[in-house]
Protein backbone atom coordinates (compact mmCIF):
# COMPACT_ATOMS: atom_id res chain seq x y z
CA UNK A 1 0.00 0.00 0.00
CA UNK A 2 1.23 3.77 -0.89
CA UNK A 3 2.10 5.56 2.13
CA UNK A 4 1.04 8.56 0.95
CA UNK A 5 -1.89 9.03 -1.52
CA UNK A 6 -3.16 12.03 -3.36
CA UNK A 7 -6.65 11.37 -5.42
CA UNK A 8 -8.44 13.56 -7.20
CA UNK A 9 -7.02 16.99 -5.73
CA UNK A 10 -9.10 20.04 -6.40
CA UNK A 11 -7.76 23.08 -5.05
CA UNK A 12 -8.94 26.70 -6.01
CA UNK A 13 -7.05 29.92 -4.95
CA UNK A 14 -10.10 32.32 -4.80
CA UNK A 15 -11.72 31.43 -7.91
CA UNK A 16 -8.91 30.47 -9.64
CA UNK A 17 -9.06 26.28 -10.09
CA UNK A 18 -5.61 26.04 -9.57
CA UNK A 19 -5.07 22.17 -9.11
CA UNK A 20 -7.53 20.08 -11.28
CA UNK A 21 -8.05 16.58 -9.63
CA UNK A 22 -3.96 15.86 -9.29
CA UNK A 23 -3.51 12.05 -7.92
CA UNK A 24 -0.45 11.11 -7.34
CA UNK A 25 1.19 8.35 -4.64
CA UNK A 26 3.79 7.72 -2.96
CA UNK A 27 5.39 4.36 -1.69
CA UNK A 28 7.46 3.76 1.30
CA UNK A 29 11.20 4.22 1.44
CA UNK A 30 10.88 6.07 -2.28
CA UNK A 31 12.16 9.54 -3.61
CA UNK A 32 9.22 10.34 -5.47
CA UNK A 33 9.37 13.95 -7.49
CA UNK A 34 7.02 16.49 -8.76
CA UNK A 35 8.47 18.21 -11.78
CA UNK A 36 6.90 20.97 -14.32
CA UNK A 37 6.99 24.65 -14.83
CA UNK A 38 6.40 28.01 -12.69
CA UNK A 39 3.03 28.02 -12.00
CA UNK A 40 2.64 24.38 -12.79
CA UNK A 41 0.50 23.59 -9.24
CA UNK A 42 3.59 22.05 -7.74
CA UNK A 43 3.92 24.07 -4.26
CA UNK A 44 0.21 23.96 -4.47
CA UNK A 45 0.16 20.61 -4.15
CA UNK A 46 2.76 20.38 -1.12
CA UNK A 47 0.99 23.12 0.63
CA UNK A 48 -2.14 21.54 0.59
CA UNK A 49 -0.62 18.30 1.40
CA UNK A 50 0.85 20.08 4.81
CA UNK A 51 -2.86 21.74 5.65
CA UNK A 52 -1.54 25.37 4.90
CA UNK A 53 -4.48 25.05 1.73
CA UNK A 54 -7.89 23.20 2.12
CA UNK A 55 -8.85 21.01 -1.13
CA UNK A 56 -12.44 22.26 -2.47
CA UNK A 57 -12.69 18.26 -3.67
CA UNK A 58 -9.99 14.85 -2.99
CA UNK A 59 -8.67 13.15 -0.42
CA UNK A 60 -5.18 12.53 1.15
CA UNK A 61 -4.48 9.52 3.10
CA UNK A 62 -1.24 8.95 5.28
CA UNK A 63 -1.12 4.86 5.40
CA UNK A 64 -5.22 5.03 4.89
CA UNK A 65 -5.73 7.56 7.57
CA UNK A 66 -7.22 10.90 6.13
CA UNK A 67 -5.45 13.75 6.42
CA UNK A 68 -7.37 16.32 4.77
CA UNK A 69 -9.67 17.86 7.48
CA UNK A 70 -6.32 18.22 9.67
CA UNK A 71 -4.69 21.48 10.97
CA UNK A 72 -1.32 21.59 9.69
CA UNK A 73 0.33 21.05 13.24
CA UNK A 74 -1.99 17.79 13.53
CA UNK A 75 -0.26 16.48 9.89
CA UNK A 76 3.14 17.22 11.16
CA UNK A 77 2.18 14.72 14.06
CA UNK A 78 1.14 12.48 11.97
CA UNK A 79 4.80 12.80 10.71
CA UNK A 80 4.44 14.37 7.19
CA UNK A 81 6.60 17.50 6.97
CA UNK A 82 6.80 20.09 4.61
CA UNK A 83 9.83 21.84 3.59
CA UNK A 84 9.22 24.93 2.36
CA UNK A 85 10.14 27.02 -0.50
CA UNK A 86 12.05 30.01 0.51
CA UNK A 87 13.40 28.21 3.17
CA UNK A 88 11.25 30.23 5.65
CA UNK A 89 14.09 29.71 9.18
CA UNK A 90 13.14 31.97 11.85
CA UNK A 91 15.74 34.79 11.24
CA UNK A 92 15.68 36.15 14.48
CA UNK A 93 15.86 32.50 16.23
CA UNK A 94 19.53 30.65 16.84
CA UNK A 95 20.40 28.26 14.74
CA UNK A 96 19.97 25.41 17.70
CA UNK A 97 16.40 27.32 18.30
CA UNK A 98 15.26 26.65 14.57
CA UNK A 99 15.97 22.82 15.27
CA UNK A 100 14.57 22.51 18.39
CA UNK A 101 11.66 24.43 17.24
CA UNK A 102 11.32 21.25 14.44
CA UNK A 103 11.03 19.43 17.29
CA UNK A 104 8.25 20.98 18.62
CA UNK A 105 5.81 18.28 18.57
CA UNK A 106 8.12 15.62 20.46
CA UNK A 107 8.66 15.27 24.28
CA UNK A 108 11.83 12.56 23.99
CA UNK A 109 14.53 14.17 25.18
CA UNK A 110 17.16 11.39 24.36
CA UNK A 111 15.52 11.13 20.85
CA UNK A 112 15.82 15.01 20.27
CA UNK A 113 19.50 15.17 21.31
CA UNK A 114 20.30 12.10 19.53
CA UNK A 115 18.69 13.68 16.11
CA UNK A 116 20.45 17.35 16.81
CA UNK A 117 23.47 15.41 16.83
CA UNK A 118 22.20 13.89 13.03
CA UNK A 119 22.39 16.83 11.65
CA UNK A 120 25.06 18.31 13.10
CA UNK A 121 26.57 15.26 11.69
CA UNK A 122 25.04 15.50 8.59
CA UNK A 123 26.11 19.70 8.14
CA UNK A 124 28.78 20.63 10.01
CA UNK A 125 28.46 23.94 9.31
CA UNK A 126 25.55 24.40 11.31
CA UNK A 127 27.40 23.19 14.33
CA UNK A 128 29.65 25.28 14.05
CA UNK A 129 27.08 28.22 13.97
CA UNK A 130 24.70 26.38 16.31
CA UNK A 131 24.58 29.85 18.52
CA UNK A 132 24.18 32.30 15.58
CA UNK A 133 21.15 34.03 14.89
CA UNK A 134 19.77 32.18 11.56
CA UNK A 135 19.38 35.43 9.69
CA UNK A 136 23.19 35.97 9.64
CA UNK A 137 23.57 32.63 7.70
CA UNK A 138 24.04 32.18 3.95
CA UNK A 139 22.17 31.51 1.33
CA UNK A 140 23.47 27.45 1.75
CA UNK A 141 23.67 27.11 5.20
CA UNK A 142 19.89 28.81 5.39
CA UNK A 143 18.76 25.31 3.17
CA UNK A 144 20.51 23.21 5.05
CA UNK A 145 19.03 24.47 8.21
CA UNK A 146 15.48 24.57 7.01
CA UNK A 147 16.49 20.44 6.00
CA UNK A 148 17.55 19.76 9.06
CA UNK A 149 15.02 21.78 11.17
CA UNK A 150 12.46 19.59 8.73
CA UNK A 151 14.51 16.30 9.81
CA UNK A 152 14.36 17.30 13.54
CA UNK A 153 10.13 16.40 13.73
CA UNK A 154 11.65 12.99 12.32
CA UNK A 155 9.28 12.72 9.83
CA UNK A 156 7.78 9.63 7.79
CA UNK A 157 7.14 11.43 4.68
CA UNK A 158 9.46 14.57 3.88
CA UNK A 159 8.28 17.18 1.32
CA UNK A 160 10.77 19.32 0.15
CA UNK A 161 10.26 22.33 -2.19
CA UNK A 162 12.64 23.45 -4.39
CA UNK A 163 16.04 22.98 -2.36
CA UNK A 164 18.36 23.75 -5.07
CA UNK A 165 16.57 27.37 -5.50
CA UNK A 166 18.84 29.89 -5.84
CA UNK A 167 21.95 27.93 -4.55
CA UNK A 168 25.77 27.61 -6.53
CA UNK A 169 26.27 24.21 -8.14
CA UNK A 170 28.66 23.15 -5.21
CA UNK A 171 25.73 23.48 -2.59
CA UNK A 172 22.94 22.06 -4.88
CA UNK A 173 25.39 18.44 -4.85
CA UNK A 174 25.50 18.82 -1.26
CA UNK A 175 22.31 19.26 -0.63
CA UNK A 176 20.79 16.43 -3.07
CA UNK A 177 23.83 14.31 -1.25
CA UNK A 178 22.22 14.81 1.96
CA UNK A 179 18.45 14.14 0.49
CA UNK A 180 19.95 11.23 -0.69
CA UNK A 181 21.51 9.97 2.64
CA UNK A 182 17.83 11.15 4.19
CA UNK A 183 16.30 8.66 2.43
CA UNK A 184 18.54 6.22 2.47
CA UNK A 185 17.77 6.29 6.58
CA UNK A 186 14.74 5.29 5.74
CA UNK A 187 12.41 8.60 5.24
CA UNK A 188 10.32 8.74 2.14
CA UNK A 189 10.30 11.91 0.10
CA UNK A 190 8.54 14.00 -1.90
CA UNK A 191 10.92 16.42 -3.96
CA UNK A 192 8.84 19.22 -6.18
CA UNK A 193 11.81 20.60 -8.47
CA UNK A 194 12.54 23.11 -10.85
CA UNK A 195 15.82 22.19 -11.25
CA UNK A 196 13.97 18.54 -13.33
CA UNK A 197 17.72 16.64 -14.11
CA UNK A 198 18.94 16.97 -10.44
CA UNK A 199 15.11 15.59 -9.28
CA UNK A 200 15.41 12.94 -11.80
CA UNK A 201 18.84 11.59 -10.87
CA UNK A 202 17.80 10.90 -7.09
CA UNK A 203 14.22 9.96 -7.52
CA UNK A 204 13.10 6.70 -8.29
CA UNK A 205 9.62 7.62 -9.80
CA UNK A 206 8.17 11.24 -10.76
CA UNK A 207 5.22 13.35 -12.31
CA UNK A 208 4.86 15.98 -14.79
CA UNK A 209 2.50 18.84 -13.15
CA UNK A 210 1.02 21.55 -16.19
CA UNK A 211 -1.70 24.51 -15.38
CA UNK A 212 -2.97 22.10 -12.10
CA UNK A 213 -2.62 18.79 -13.86
CA UNK A 214 -0.67 15.50 -14.34
CA UNK A 215 0.58 15.09 -17.99
CA UNK A 216 2.73 12.85 -17.71
CA UNK A 217 4.26 10.17 -15.06
CA UNK A 218 6.66 7.01 -14.70
CA UNK A 219 10.23 6.23 -13.20
CA UNK A 220 13.10 8.34 -13.44
CA UNK A 221 14.65 6.44 -15.96
CA UNK A 222 11.44 6.62 -18.40
CA UNK A 223 10.77 10.94 -17.71
CA UNK A 224 14.86 11.71 -18.73
CA UNK A 225 14.35 9.68 -21.98
CA UNK A 226 11.31 10.74 -22.74
CA UNK A 227 11.28 13.39 -25.75
CA UNK A 228 8.90 15.57 -24.69
CA UNK A 229 10.44 16.22 -21.01
CA UNK A 230 13.62 16.76 -22.84
CA UNK A 231 12.74 19.34 -24.67
CA UNK A 232 10.66 21.01 -21.70
CA UNK A 233 12.55 20.57 -18.71
CA UNK A 234 15.76 19.13 -19.42
CA UNK A 235 17.01 21.51 -21.83
CA UNK A 236 18.03 19.47 -24.39
CA UNK B 1 7.78 64.37 -11.91
CA UNK B 2 10.79 62.79 -10.46
CA UNK B 3 12.05 66.45 -9.68
CA UNK B 4 8.60 67.88 -8.35
CA UNK B 5 8.54 64.49 -6.23
CA UNK B 6 12.21 65.46 -4.73
CA UNK B 7 10.72 68.98 -3.86
CA UNK B 8 7.96 67.96 -2.04
CA UNK B 9 9.89 65.63 -0.10
CA UNK B 10 12.63 68.35 0.81
CA UNK B 11 9.52 70.61 2.02
CA UNK B 12 8.24 68.11 3.78
CA UNK B 13 11.57 67.05 5.46
CA UNK B 14 12.31 71.12 5.84
CA UNK B 15 8.76 71.31 7.94
CA UNK B 16 9.77 68.51 10.30
CA UNK B 17 13.54 69.53 10.36
CA UNK B 18 12.04 73.25 11.78
CA UNK B 19 9.61 71.04 14.27
CA UNK B 20 12.36 69.26 15.61
CA UNK B 21 15.12 72.57 15.90
CA UNK B 22 11.56 74.25 17.92
CA UNK B 23 10.90 71.67 19.78
CA UNK B 24 14.88 71.19 20.74
CA UNK B 25 14.95 75.09 21.61
CA UNK B 26 11.80 74.93 23.85
CA UNK B 27 13.20 71.80 25.41
CA UNK B 28 16.93 73.47 26.21
CA UNK B 29 16.12 76.68 26.71
CA UNK B 30 13.21 75.38 29.75
CA UNK B 31 15.95 73.19 31.25
CA UNK B 32 18.61 75.83 31.26
CA UNK B 33 15.93 78.25 32.94
CA UNK B 34 15.21 75.44 35.46
CA UNK B 35 18.57 75.03 36.24
CA UNK B 36 19.57 78.33 36.67
CA UNK B 37 16.52 78.78 38.71
CA UNK B 38 17.53 76.86 41.02
CA UNK B 39 14.26 76.47 43.09
CA UNK B 40 14.51 72.30 42.83
CA UNK B 41 17.24 71.05 45.14
CA UNK B 42 19.34 67.34 44.35
CA UNK B 43 16.49 65.49 46.48
CA UNK B 44 13.36 66.72 44.79
CA UNK B 45 15.29 65.28 41.72
CA UNK B 46 15.43 61.57 42.84
CA UNK B 47 11.78 62.36 43.98
CA UNK B 48 10.79 62.62 40.45
CA UNK B 49 13.03 60.06 39.02
CA UNK B 50 11.79 56.98 41.95
CA UNK B 51 7.96 58.11 41.15
CA UNK B 52 9.04 57.95 37.48
CA UNK B 53 10.61 55.04 37.74
CA UNK B 54 7.87 53.22 39.92
CA UNK B 55 4.90 55.07 37.66
CA UNK B 56 6.70 53.91 34.54
CA UNK B 57 7.20 50.51 35.60
CA UNK B 58 3.55 49.73 35.70
CA UNK B 59 3.09 51.31 31.71
CA UNK B 60 5.97 49.04 30.89
CA UNK B 61 3.62 46.16 32.35
CA UNK B 62 0.83 47.44 30.68
CA UNK B 63 2.84 48.30 27.10
CA UNK B 64 3.89 44.09 27.25
CA UNK B 65 0.68 43.15 26.34
CA UNK B 66 0.54 45.53 23.56
CA UNK B 67 3.81 44.68 22.02
CA UNK B 68 3.42 41.12 22.39
CA UNK B 69 0.05 40.53 20.79
CA UNK B 70 1.09 43.29 18.16
CA UNK B 71 4.28 41.18 17.42
CA UNK B 72 2.31 37.73 17.00
CA UNK B 73 -0.84 39.50 15.08
CA UNK B 74 0.21 42.64 13.93
CA UNK B 75 -2.98 43.76 15.71
CA UNK B 76 -3.10 46.61 18.24
CA UNK B 77 -5.69 45.19 20.93
CA UNK B 78 -6.94 48.36 21.77
CA UNK B 79 -9.13 46.83 24.92
CA UNK B 80 -5.57 45.88 26.45
CA UNK B 81 -5.98 49.24 29.12
CA UNK B 82 -9.38 47.81 30.03
CA UNK B 83 -8.20 44.07 30.38
CA UNK B 84 -6.22 45.96 33.22
CA UNK B 85 -8.85 47.73 34.52
CA UNK B 86 -10.88 44.56 34.59
CA UNK B 87 -8.30 42.68 36.79
CA UNK B 88 -7.50 46.02 39.08
CA UNK B 89 -11.51 46.36 39.64
CA UNK B 90 -11.96 42.14 40.48
CA UNK B 91 -9.56 42.37 42.65
CA UNK B 92 -10.81 45.38 44.28
CA UNK B 93 -13.72 42.95 46.23
CA UNK B 94 -11.25 40.38 47.22
CA UNK B 95 -9.34 43.56 48.83
CA UNK B 96 -12.01 45.15 50.42
CA UNK B 97 -13.58 42.04 51.88
CA UNK B 98 -9.97 41.04 53.19
CA UNK B 99 -9.86 45.30 54.31
CA UNK B 100 -13.23 44.70 56.45
CA UNK B 101 -12.44 41.62 58.32
CA UNK B 102 -9.03 43.08 59.05
CA UNK B 103 -7.06 39.94 57.25
CA UNK B 104 -5.16 42.49 55.27
CA UNK B 105 -3.39 43.82 58.12
CA UNK B 106 -2.67 40.78 59.74
CA UNK B 107 -1.50 38.79 56.99
CA UNK B 108 -0.74 41.45 54.19
CA UNK B 109 2.18 39.95 52.60
CA UNK B 110 -0.86 36.35 52.10
CA UNK B 111 -3.56 38.88 51.30
CA UNK B 112 -1.83 40.90 49.04
CA UNK B 113 -0.49 38.19 47.01
CA UNK B 114 -3.74 36.57 46.77
CA UNK B 115 -4.88 40.10 45.55
CA UNK B 116 -2.81 40.03 43.22
CA UNK B 117 -3.24 36.41 42.04
CA UNK B 118 -7.16 37.55 41.76
CA UNK B 119 -5.87 40.51 39.10
CA UNK B 120 -3.98 38.39 37.19
CA UNK B 121 -6.29 35.79 36.64
CA UNK B 122 -9.31 37.76 36.04
CA UNK B 123 -7.29 39.90 32.92
CA UNK B 124 -6.05 36.57 31.65
CA UNK B 125 -9.83 34.95 31.37
CA UNK B 126 -11.15 38.06 30.31
CA UNK B 127 -8.19 38.76 27.49
CA UNK B 128 -8.16 35.01 26.54
CA UNK B 129 -11.74 35.32 25.82
CA UNK B 130 -12.03 38.07 24.20
CA UNK B 131 -9.23 36.83 22.08
CA UNK B 132 -12.03 33.85 21.38
CA UNK B 133 -14.96 35.54 20.76
CA UNK B 134 -13.95 38.82 18.59
CA UNK B 135 -10.55 38.78 17.21
CA UNK B 136 -10.28 35.13 16.13
CA UNK B 137 -12.88 35.09 14.20
CA UNK B 138 -11.85 37.78 12.24
CA UNK B 139 -8.16 36.80 11.91
CA UNK B 140 -8.54 36.45 8.17
CA UNK B 141 -10.03 40.26 7.31
CA UNK B 142 -8.81 43.24 6.81
CA UNK B 143 -6.62 44.82 9.23
CA UNK B 144 -8.82 47.28 10.28
CA UNK B 145 -11.63 45.04 11.04
CA UNK B 146 -10.24 43.82 14.39
CA UNK B 147 -8.93 46.96 16.02
CA UNK B 148 -12.58 48.21 15.39
CA UNK B 149 -13.77 45.14 17.04
CA UNK B 150 -10.73 45.79 19.77
CA UNK B 151 -12.38 49.32 20.24
CA UNK B 152 -15.77 47.72 20.80
CA UNK B 153 -14.77 45.12 23.06
CA UNK B 154 -12.80 48.32 25.24
CA UNK B 155 -16.64 50.23 25.03
CA UNK B 156 -18.50 46.55 26.13
CA UNK B 157 -16.06 46.25 29.07
CA UNK B 158 -16.30 49.68 30.41
CA UNK B 159 -20.16 49.90 30.59
CA UNK B 160 -19.99 46.53 31.75
CA UNK B 161 -18.25 47.73 34.94
CA UNK B 162 -19.50 51.00 34.87
CA UNK B 163 -23.55 48.82 34.55
CA UNK B 164 -22.84 46.16 37.38
CA UNK B 165 -21.27 48.80 39.61
CA UNK B 166 -21.26 52.27 39.14
CA UNK B 167 -19.79 54.55 37.83
CA UNK B 168 -18.17 56.07 41.11
CA UNK B 169 -14.66 55.62 42.64
CA UNK B 170 -14.11 52.74 44.65
CA UNK B 171 -11.77 53.32 47.67
CA UNK B 172 -8.92 50.10 47.60
CA UNK B 173 -8.82 49.42 51.19
CA UNK B 174 -5.09 50.47 52.66
CA UNK B 175 -2.27 48.16 54.11
CA UNK B 176 -0.32 49.42 57.41
CA UNK B 177 2.59 47.90 56.34
CA UNK B 178 2.76 49.79 52.86
CA UNK B 179 2.53 52.91 54.62
CA UNK B 180 5.12 55.48 55.18
CA UNK B 181 8.86 55.24 53.54
CA UNK B 182 11.47 53.29 54.06
CA UNK B 183 14.89 54.63 53.57
CA UNK B 184 17.18 52.50 51.13
CA UNK B 185 20.34 53.73 50.30
CA UNK B 186 19.80 56.99 52.06
CA UNK B 187 16.70 58.18 49.92
CA UNK B 188 13.20 57.92 51.36
CA UNK B 189 11.28 55.96 49.19
CA UNK B 190 7.69 55.68 49.59
CA UNK B 191 7.19 52.04 50.52
CA UNK B 192 4.33 51.47 47.97
CA UNK B 193 6.58 52.95 44.77
CA UNK B 194 9.49 50.10 46.44
CA UNK B 195 6.72 47.39 45.91
CA UNK B 196 5.60 48.57 42.34
CA UNK B 197 8.96 48.88 40.97
CA UNK B 198 10.74 45.67 42.58
CA UNK B 199 7.68 43.50 41.73
CA UNK B 200 7.50 45.09 38.57
CA UNK B 201 10.94 44.02 37.82
CA UNK B 202 10.33 40.36 39.14
CA UNK B 203 7.33 40.10 36.62
CA UNK B 204 9.57 41.43 33.83
CA UNK B 205 12.42 39.32 34.70
CA UNK B 206 10.26 36.34 34.80
CA UNK B 207 8.37 37.15 31.36
CA UNK B 208 11.98 37.84 29.61
CA UNK B 209 12.81 34.24 30.49
CA UNK B 210 9.88 32.63 29.85
CA UNK B 211 9.69 34.36 25.93
CA UNK B 212 13.59 33.51 25.80
CA UNK B 213 13.90 30.45 27.38
CA UNK B 214 11.76 28.07 27.31
CA UNK B 215 10.06 25.79 24.33
CA UNK B 216 6.78 27.55 24.58
CA UNK B 217 8.42 31.26 24.31
CA UNK B 218 10.64 30.18 21.71
CA UNK B 219 7.50 28.81 19.69
CA UNK B 220 5.89 32.44 20.25
CA UNK B 221 9.00 33.86 18.54
CA UNK B 222 8.87 31.40 16.03
CA UNK B 223 5.20 32.64 14.76
CA UNK B 224 5.74 35.91 15.65
CA UNK B 225 8.38 35.53 13.02
CA UNK B 226 6.65 33.42 10.13
CA UNK B 227 3.04 32.12 11.25
CA UNK B 228 3.10 29.53 8.20
CA UNK B 229 6.58 28.51 8.90
CA UNK B 230 5.91 28.05 12.26
CA UNK B 231 2.64 26.03 11.40
CA UNK B 232 4.93 23.79 9.09
CA UNK B 233 6.77 22.51 12.01
CA UNK B 234 4.05 21.14 14.52
CA UNK B 235 3.31 24.27 16.22
CA UNK B 236 -0.45 25.44 17.11
CA UNK B 237 -0.52 28.71 15.62
CA UNK B 238 -4.25 29.11 17.40
CA UNK B 239 -2.55 28.12 20.80
CA UNK B 240 0.99 30.17 20.39
CA UNK B 241 -1.19 33.41 20.07
CA UNK B 242 -3.86 32.80 23.03
CA UNK B 243 -0.95 32.35 25.00
CA UNK B 244 0.69 35.57 23.69
CA UNK B 245 -2.93 37.24 24.55
CA UNK B 246 -2.61 35.54 28.16
CA UNK B 247 0.58 36.29 29.24
CA UNK B 248 0.48 40.35 28.04
CA UNK B 249 -3.34 39.93 30.05
CA UNK B 250 -1.15 38.95 33.27
CA UNK B 251 1.33 41.58 33.09
CA UNK B 252 -1.69 44.20 32.72
CA UNK B 253 -3.83 42.67 35.86
CA UNK B 254 -0.41 42.62 37.83
CA UNK B 255 -0.11 46.39 36.91
CA UNK B 256 -3.54 46.74 37.89
CA UNK B 257 -2.84 45.37 41.52
CA UNK B 258 0.02 47.72 41.72
CA UNK B 259 -1.91 50.92 40.31
CA UNK B 260 -4.24 50.29 42.78
CA UNK B 261 -1.47 50.00 45.56
CA UNK B 262 -0.24 53.35 44.53
CA UNK B 263 -3.55 55.39 43.88
CA UNK B 264 -5.98 53.63 46.44
CA UNK B 265 -8.89 53.83 43.93
CA UNK B 266 -10.55 52.25 41.31
CA UNK B 267 -12.91 52.99 38.29
CA UNK B 268 -14.65 51.77 35.49
CA UNK B 269 -12.47 54.13 33.35
CA UNK B 270 -9.60 54.10 34.59
CA UNK B 271 -7.60 51.80 31.88
CA UNK B 272 -8.11 54.51 29.37
CA UNK B 273 -5.35 56.81 30.35
CA UNK B 274 -2.75 54.05 31.37
CA UNK B 275 -3.81 52.62 28.23
CA UNK B 276 -2.92 55.04 25.96
CA UNK B 277 0.01 55.54 27.69
CA UNK B 278 1.50 52.38 27.80
CA UNK B 279 0.59 51.98 23.88
CA UNK B 280 2.50 55.11 23.69
CA UNK B 281 5.34 53.43 25.35
CA UNK B 282 5.04 50.44 23.53
CA UNK B 283 5.65 52.21 20.22
CA UNK B 284 8.57 54.59 22.16
CA UNK B 285 10.36 51.46 23.07
CA UNK B 286 9.47 49.46 19.06
CA UNK B 287 6.17 48.21 19.42
CA UNK B 288 6.81 44.36 18.93
CA UNK B 289 9.76 44.22 20.95
CA UNK B 290 9.44 42.52 24.32
CA UNK B 291 12.85 44.67 25.65
CA UNK B 292 11.90 47.69 23.83
CA UNK B 293 8.36 47.89 25.89
CA UNK B 294 9.71 47.94 29.04
CA UNK B 295 12.85 50.54 28.65
CA UNK B 296 10.03 52.44 26.44
CA UNK B 297 7.78 52.06 29.89
CA UNK B 298 10.15 53.72 32.23
CA UNK B 299 11.70 56.08 29.92
CA UNK B 300 7.96 57.17 29.63
CA UNK B 301 7.65 57.65 33.69
CA UNK B 302 10.73 59.22 34.14
CA UNK B 303 9.86 61.83 31.31
CA UNK B 304 6.54 62.54 32.35
CA UNK B 305 7.54 62.84 36.19
CA UNK B 306 10.54 65.11 36.05
CA UNK B 307 9.72 66.51 32.10
CA UNK B 308 7.28 68.80 33.38
CA UNK B 309 9.07 70.86 36.12
CA UNK B 310 12.81 70.13 33.79
CA UNK B 311 11.07 71.51 30.43
CA UNK B 312 8.12 73.92 31.20
CA UNK B 313 8.83 75.49 34.95
CA UNK B 314 11.81 77.36 33.31
CA UNK B 315 9.53 78.69 30.62
CA UNK B 316 7.50 80.55 33.43
CA UNK B 317 4.89 78.01 32.91
CA UNK B 318 2.58 77.61 35.86
CA UNK B 319 1.45 74.17 37.49
CA UNK B 320 3.89 72.63 34.79
CA UNK B 321 2.76 69.56 36.60
CA UNK B 322 -0.82 69.62 34.51
CA UNK B 323 0.74 69.62 31.74
CA UNK B 324 2.60 65.96 31.88
CA UNK B 325 -0.04 64.20 29.24
CA UNK B 326 1.18 67.09 26.72
CA UNK B 327 4.50 65.82 27.44
CA UNK B 328 4.29 62.23 27.17
CA UNK B 329 2.07 62.64 24.02
CA UNK B 330 4.08 65.26 22.22
CA UNK B 331 6.44 62.49 22.98
CA UNK B 332 5.00 60.23 21.12
CA UNK B 333 4.06 62.52 18.25
CA UNK B 334 7.92 63.13 17.96
CA UNK B 335 8.75 59.51 17.95
CA UNK B 336 6.41 58.45 15.29
CA UNK B 337 8.28 61.82 13.34
CA UNK B 338 11.79 60.72 13.89
CA UNK B 339 12.45 57.17 14.78
CA UNK B 340 8.81 54.93 13.76
CA UNK B 341 10.63 51.83 14.59
CA UNK B 342 11.27 53.01 18.04
CA UNK B 343 14.25 53.15 20.86
CA UNK B 344 14.61 49.44 20.12
CA UNK B 345 12.99 48.83 16.88
CA UNK B 346 14.63 47.63 14.19
CA UNK B 347 14.29 47.93 10.47
CA UNK B 348 12.22 45.18 9.11
CA UNK B 349 14.38 43.17 6.82
CA UNK B 350 12.12 40.36 4.96
CA UNK B 351 14.02 38.34 4.02
CA UNK B 352 13.39 35.82 0.87
CA UNK B 353 14.85 33.27 -0.76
Amino acid sequence: MALLEVENLHVYYGNIHALKGISLKVDPGEIVTLIGANGAGKSTTLKTISGLLRPRGGQITLAGEDLSAMSPHGIVAKGVVHVPEGRRIFGRLSVTENLEMGAFTRTDRSGIEADLERVFGMFPRLRERRAQVAGTLSGGEQQMLATGRGLMTRPKVLLLDEPSMGLAPVLVDLIYDSIKEINASGTTILLVEQNAFMALSVASRGYVLQTGEVVLQGSAADLKANEEVRRAYLGG
Amino acid sequence: MQSSLMRRLSVVDLYLWAFRIVVLVVVVWGMIGTIMARRYPGEVWIDFVVYGLSQGSIYALIALGYTMVYGILRMINFAHGEVFMSGAYTAYFVAAAFGRSGYLDRNPVVSLLVVLAVAMITSTAIAVLLERVAYRPLRGSPRLVPLIAAIGASFFLQYAFRGFFGSGFQAYPETQVLKGTWAIAGISILRTQAVVLVAAVLMMLGLYAFVMRTKTGTAMRAVSEDREAAALMGIDVDRAIVIAFAVGASMAGAAGFLYALVFKQVHFFMGFIPGIKAFTAAVLGGIGNIPGAMLGGLFLGIFESAGPILFLDGLGIVAPYQLKDVIAFTMLVMVLIFRPSGIMGERLVVKKA
